[in-house]
């Protein structure tokens, strides 16, 4: 397996590079959001509003963390799934943003806009969100504070580990047999 | 008759529901331990890998083992020789998990209304089985489950006609279809009769037995076996990243039907099986 250690921004042309089945260890800024904050951002950026955190070269992480415990940065953090972001995430593709992370498949639409865009579609592991917590060494939070884990939050990371499951050419670790 | 203070329950399940969100049964770990032995995928066994460290971390440093710590189902069994006294039973679990959320700082995830959407920011209210049984106990089982493997139930109602194969069928099917969205490598519940409303709580109680064991029955004890076995030929793998890894247990529960049906459910629990079980 390979392994690449990346620094965020991650622009396209290292987005172009990333190849399905590897393995990446993400160092710098990443931003969650899920389905709400999603929804919110989507009527914002209809009514013309500015996203109120940067998309350009940014990584998007399908993310709702559990509460931090005292002490703690922050609480479990792994991915939720990807697929109900599809509905949103080609337009952030469009805006700038270069990498989502979540898990599970993703539409055709998703993989068409990872083509045209140059992005890519990360898969953190799914119920790792203990581990995962430990390569979080700062959080901050950015917007739509009410909506509670669901909240935007910038996270500082440090080789946080992420597989490329669908990169910018379409190729999908998630190749299947049929029934 | 012996009579229970509904605050025991309250205690009780505060105390369980954040257990369950730290710790998996040793019998999980070990059928990972297992599954590394068997598993030829790369990329699968650096997954089985990294959720044994997760395991150990989460129960070691008292972090959930994911941040997806459910809405919780609670089956609450009482013996009709039990009197229950004080406040309401219903009342008194949803304040076991109220105060469990708070204090084991775990995720809530519960909104007041399907349509407004408005979390009600401490994971309650629970979905409530009651049942009464036999005996002076009361029994509670509390299955925090993620909305990743939830999302991807399925429930179908077959015609009487129809034969065991189209149950298998429809199974690996709605096993396939899941995806890596439920996170695998899966424990799954089945259920086979009832109507409509019973075999979804079948599939779901289904999820709570032992999966290193086999039903009474011997030819569901001979489907659990089969489908086990058929879906870790479908080569989802861990984390659906393609492997032999794709399901750890699958157990089934039977119930008598009407003539003109045979429902089918399939629950999905990923690979942490969380659910916890206490008698007061």
């Amino acid at each position: 397996m390979e392994v690449i250690n990346i620094t965020t921004p991650l622009t396209t042309d290292m987005a172009r590079q990333l190849q399905a089945g590897q393995l990446l260890l993400i160092s710098g800024t990443i931003y969650t959001a899920r389905d709400a904050a999603h929804k919110r951002l989507m009527g914002m950026l209809d009514r013309g509003e500015e996203s109120p955190f940067p998309l350009k070269n940014q990584i998007v992480y399908y993310a709702g963390p559990t509460p931090p415990a005292p002490g703690a940065v922050v609480g479990s953090i792994g991915p939720t799934s990807g697929y109900r972001m599809d509905a949103f995430a080609p337009r952030l593709y469009k805006l700038g943003v270069t990498a989502s992370m979540g898990k599970g498949g993703r539409s055709l639409e998703v993989v068409a806009s990872l083509k045209q865009y140059g992005a890519v579609y990360l898969a953190a592991i799914g119920g790792l969100g203990a581990l995962l917590s430990k390569h979080v060494t700062a959080v901050e939070m950015v917007a739509f504070e009410d909506l509670g884990t669901e909240a935007v939050r910038k996270l500082t990371v440090e080789k946080f580990p992420a597989i490329v499951a669908i990169d910018s050419k379409g190729v999908s670790v998630y190749e299947r047999n049929s029934v | 008759m012996r009579t229970v203070p509904t605050s025991d329950i309250r205690d009780v399940i505060a105390e369980i529901a954040v257990k369950a969100c730290m710790e998996v049964d040793v019998s999980v770990t070990d059928s990972f331990a297992k599954a590394l032995k068997t598993e030829t995928s790369e990329l699968g066994s650096y997954v089985l890998n990294q959720l044994i460290d997760n395991y150990d971390i989460a129960k070691r440093e008292r972090i959930p083992i994911c941040q997806d710590t459910g809405m919780v189902t609670v089956f609450c069994s009482v013996g009709q020789d039990v009197h229950l006294s004080g406040d309401p039973v219903e009342d008194m679990i949803n304040e076991g998990i109220r105060i469990g959320y708070e204090k084991g700082y775990l995720r809530k995830s519960v909104v007041r209304d399907p349509i407004d959407r408005v979390n009600t920011g401490d994971n309650t209210p629970a979905v409530i089985h009651y049942r009464i049984v036999p005996g002076d106990k009361v029994t509670v089982t509390v299955v925090p489950k993620g909305a990743g493997c939830e999302n991807m139930s399925k429930l179908t109602i077959l015609k009487p006609t129809q034969e065991l194969s189209d149950v298998k069928s429809f199974v690996k099917k709605s096993v396939f279809e899941a995806g890596a969205n439920a996170c695998p490598p899966f424990f799954i519940g089945v259920g086979i009769g009832g109507n409509f409303e019973k075999v979804a709580i079948l599939a779901k109680e289904a999820v709570t037995l032992p999966f290193t064991e086999r039903s009474e029955i011997p030819y569901v004890a001979k489907l659990e076996d089969e489908l086990l076995a058929e879906i870790n030929e479908l080569n989802l793998g861990p984390q659906g990243f393609g492997g032999k890894t794709t399901a750890l247990g699958l157990r089934v529960l039977v119930y008598p039907t009407h003539i003109a049906s045979l429902p089918v459910a399939v629950n999905i629990s990923c690979h942490a099986v969380r659910h916890e079980k206490a008698v007061i």
